[in-house]
């Protein structure tokens, strides 16, 4: 029997959907079982309380701060270097040999492991320069890490700023640097938006690399040197040592909660700069 | 134009950052790799199975193996699923279910790899275990993790190529009377072909280089795996395991393991830029 071309579509096509529905129910298990384990235990003295008995009993926000502290700091030196690179990249040089070697760059930085960037920045922030386990090292190396996010995400976004404007900047007799910070990177501001957003999303979901710059002080950090616990570090030595499966989930909960307002907040500048565009 | 020229040299020196640090990371991890792997020999650093740090024996291969078992079962599932859910929300999936299948894809991309290898642990692990023996933690388990954590990044690489192909290829097909699935798959995969090898490849080096979640659900164990229900250790559990407590050659030899692992997403990475390079070439050709 000869299996026609419409039989062998309806087949195939049945079996592609039948993948992505998997792949969505994946998603939604792993984000329903996660909160169905962790919200319960979730309240505000969970929040607002530091750890006691090694993370077995109080709560979690010497780690909340700690994470907010290592990604803000990693976020705030990535995002004007990722930026100014790439406005050097789109409007102060042509293509050529220096453009290529430094796109190699961050290609080649994008495809290195955390677990690399974790072994670099233990040697050269923590034992090298002296910074210690600390809140500094951890951001420095997380900083690396998130650059070509940054570097990526505002060149597409640059690059979809219409030719017309920077024609229409420099006709009214502004400087390249004129038009460069007040057109283009204005107009751009959405996409640069969702590239740092993501990044920050990256530093909160980081582990390996943290683990191996930032320590795991269960302590509240009192300066830039003082060695700090992130929240996904926290759930994994909770997990892994078994030291609490309620507070795992919950701190898990909160993980998952962050990762989905992110995503959010990213799609929502992605939606905008889309209607711009057209 | 004084003050443009001083701008302009501002730039390049930042713009140089990233290449920079490229070359600080090379530096440093080989500096405190490459030693150890020169005095132990490299014959014994690769093809030896023993590693006992307190006695000196720094054999890495069965890691080398185990990164590479659980990388392939990683990326089976990886591009039959990452490549399912491409095709399906490029050419089947109507609009209004696109703005749901794309952000939840990226939403798939977001959750940190320690909640996936947790999940692993106490869904994946006891199901292995009870329903097909062994100790759970494994080399399936593993790749069964990995696959669906490289999946996004396999999924948006190939929307992107799969994209890029003329629209004038599709209408050509359909005009000949081509079924939709003949056009996907004889016309448009064919011509997206290399750059979704570039994206099964850049989701290999993710596989390789995923760290926590291998951690909490490969086993780690040292010894030659036998069947993909043993537990293995990778090269990027060695490191994250004992970096804790290694000195000495002991902590040289897992930066060496560093430097195993970085030599390989290297070529990796440099087979997906070729890739995808020429078929650039190629699509500007045309």
């Amino acid at each position: 029997m000869k299996i026609t071309p419409a039989a062998s579509q309806r087949f195939v096509v049945a079996f592609l959907w039948l993948i992505t529905s998997i792949t969505l129910l994946v998603l939604l298990f792993i984000i329903g079982y996660i909160l169905v384990h962790g919200l319960g235990h979730i309240n505000w003295s969970f929040l607002t309380e530091s750890s006691r008995r090694m993370g077995r009993e109080g709560g979690i926000f010497p780690m909340i701060v700690g994470t907010i502290l290592v990604t803000g700091l990693a976020v705030i030196i990535a995002a004007p270097v990722g930026v100014l690179t790439t406005i050097y990249l789109t409007e102060y040089t042509r293509e050529g040999k220096l453009t290529s070697i430094i796109r190699f760059g961050t290609d080649c930085l994008a495809a290195i492991p955390s677990i690399i960037f974790g072994l670099f920045g233990f040697v050269f922030f923590v034992v090298v320069l002296r910074m210690g386990f600390s809140i500094i090292s951890g951001a420095l190396t997380l900083a690396i890490m998130v650059l070509p996010t940054i570097i990526r995400t505002s060149e597409e976004a640059i690059r979809a700023v219409p030719k017309s404007y920077r024609e229409v900047s420099y006709g009214l007799g502004s400087t390249r640097w004129q038009m460069v910070t007040k057109v283009v990177l204005k107009s751009a501001l959405p996409g640069i938006g969702t590239g740092i957003v993501l990044s920050i999303g990256r530093c909160i979901s980081e582990t390996a690399a943290v683990m191996l710059t930032a320590g795991s002080a269960l302590r509240m950090p009192d300066s830039p040197f003082a060695s700090v616990r992130t929240l996904s570090l926290h759930f994994y030595i909770l997990s892994r040592e078994g030291i609490s499966m309620e507070n795992a989930y919950a701190t898990a909960s909160v993980l998952i909660i962050t990762i989905l307002v992110i995503n959010v907040i990213a799609y929502l500048l992605m939606r905008r700069l889309a209607a711009k565009v057209r | 134009m004084k003050q443009d020229k001083i701008i302009q040299i501002a730039l390049t020196i930042v713009a140089l950052s990233a290449i920079s640090s490229l070359v600080l990371i090379t530096v440093f991890v080989f500096k405190e790799g490459l030693p150890i792997i020169l005095r132990v020999g490299a014959k014994d650093f690769f093809l030896s199975g023993d590693w006992y740090p307190g006695e000196g024996k720094f054999g890495i291969m069965n890691m080398i193996i185990g990164s590479l078992a659980v990388t392939a079962g990683a990326i089976i599932i990886g591009a039959v699923f990452g490549l399912g859910c491409a095709v399906v929300l490029t050419q089947f999936a109507p609009r209004q279910l696109v703005v749901i299948l794309k952000p939840a894809i990226e939403v798939l991309a977001g959750i940190p790899s320690v909640v996936y290898g947790f999940i692993g642990v106490v869904v994946l692990v006891p199901l292995v275990r009870e329903y097909l023996g062994g100790p759970g933690l494994s080399i399936l388990t593993s790749s069964i993790v990995l696959g669906i954590m490289v999946l996004p990044t396999i999924t948006s690489i190939s929307v992107d190529v799969i994209q890029a192909v003329p629209k004038s290829y599709r209408d050509g097909a359909i005009a000949l009377g081509a079924t939709r699935w003949q056009t996907t798959h004889m016309v448009i995969l064919k011509a997206a072909k290399s750059g979704i090898l570039a994206a099964f490849i850049l989701g290999m080096g993710r596989a390789i280089g995923e760290t926590m979640a291998v951690i909490m659900v490969a086993g780690n164990a040292l010894e030659l795996p036998h069947s993909i229900l043993d537990p293995v250790r990778t090269l990027t559990s060695n490191i994250a395991l004992e970096m804790g407590y290694a000195a000495g050659e002991h902590r040289q030899a897992l930066f060496a393991t560093g430097v195993t692992l970085f030599v390989i997403i290297m070529i990796l990475n440099t087979i997906a830029l070729t890739i995808s390079r020429r078929s650039a070439g190629k699509a500007a050709k045309k």
